[in-house]
């Protein structure tokens, strides 16, 4: 009997330390350059739009309006072809973080579903993940305005 | 069309923004690997941090400096957000609080539901592997 083959049932600190040994040593640091690289390429990509925006002589938040289209757009086609979720395996949050990963999260549900049908699955289940993003962010938008609101009563026409 | 292809690659915007949606998406990864939140959640929390910290103000110098290095990432989505919420008070009052958030980030939300939809359309959905 070799020391590999601990019985798992023996004691659970015997058996914590056998499984800390054997999993891999701190995949952590290759996770984290493949999100930083990916993501910053995705960061990257949308300075690029943005710059031909600000060129062609947009305003910032519509240059900003159309980056985040175009990416978006981009990622929900590539979810679509399954390209996306291979890039995603390899890039974790770096592709997860940046707006892309806000329609892959739209995207890979609808297609899941889509066998429950085009109005209650593809329309239904494509907020299974985003919904929450939506009332989370939305909400504190909403709290961060009447917050301001309510700190600059004097500067403020109240309606 | 006329472009000026220097301008549009100027490499010091484009290094910024490399660098720092790169360090915002290994706070992700950190968040993900040491914390076993799930991706929804991370999404979540990032989206709502920007919310927060645009609220604040602080993210707007993030925003100065690093661009779309700042905006692309969740967290620019919820700055967005309260960057919105905030001018639509100063415009409207009360009100604002209400159309501005949802107002200023239309545009990207429309277009993740359009796209959405049509995309997963196309697609043909895949056979679990058992």
């Amino acid at each position: 009997m070799n020391m590999n083959s601990i019985n798992p049932m023996e004691s659970k600190e015997k058996y914590q330390e056998y499984v800390n040994k054997k999993s891999p040593n701190s995949p952590i640091f290759k996770n984290c350059f493949n999100a930083f690289w990916v993501g910053g390429l995705i960061c990257t990509i949308g300075q690029i739009i943005f710059n031909i925006c600000q060129v062609r002589g947009l305003d910032v938040s519509t240059s900003g309006t159309i980056v985040s289209i175009i990416l978006i757009g981009l990622s929900a086609f590539l979810t679509g072809l399954n390209i996306f979720n291979k890039i995603g395996k390899f890039a974790g949050a770096g592709s997860l973080v940046p707006i892309t990963g806000f329609a892959n999260s739209i995207v890979s549900p609808a297609i899941e579903y889509k066998s429950e049908g085009y109005i209650m699955g593809v329309g239904g289940k494509m907020f299974t993940v985003s919904g929450p993003v939506l009332v989370f962010g939305i909400s504190t938008s909403i709290i961060v305005g009447l917050i301001y609101l309510i700190f600059n009563t004097q500067n403020i026409t109240l309606v | 069309m006329n472009i000026n292809w220097i301008e549009v690659f100027d490499w010091w915007s484009l290094l910024k923004s490399f660098v720092v949606g790169g360090l915002i998406c290994i706070i992700g990864q950190i968040l993900i690997d040491k914390t076993k939140l799930t991706p929804a959640r991370i999404l979540v929390a990032f989206v709502t941090t920007g919310v927060i910290l645009g609220g604040l103000g602080i993210y707007e110098h993030l925003v100065n400096f690093a661009g779309c290095g700042a905006t692309v990432p969740l967290t620019g989505f919820g700055y967005n957000l309260a960057k919105g919420a905030i001018e639509g008070v100063k415009q409207f009052g009360i009100v604002g609080a209400f159309i501005g958030g949802v107002k200023a980030s239309a545009g990207g939300i429309a277009a993740a539901i359009f796209f959405g939809y049509i995309a997963s359309l196309i697609s043909k959905p895949k056979i679990k592997k058992q």
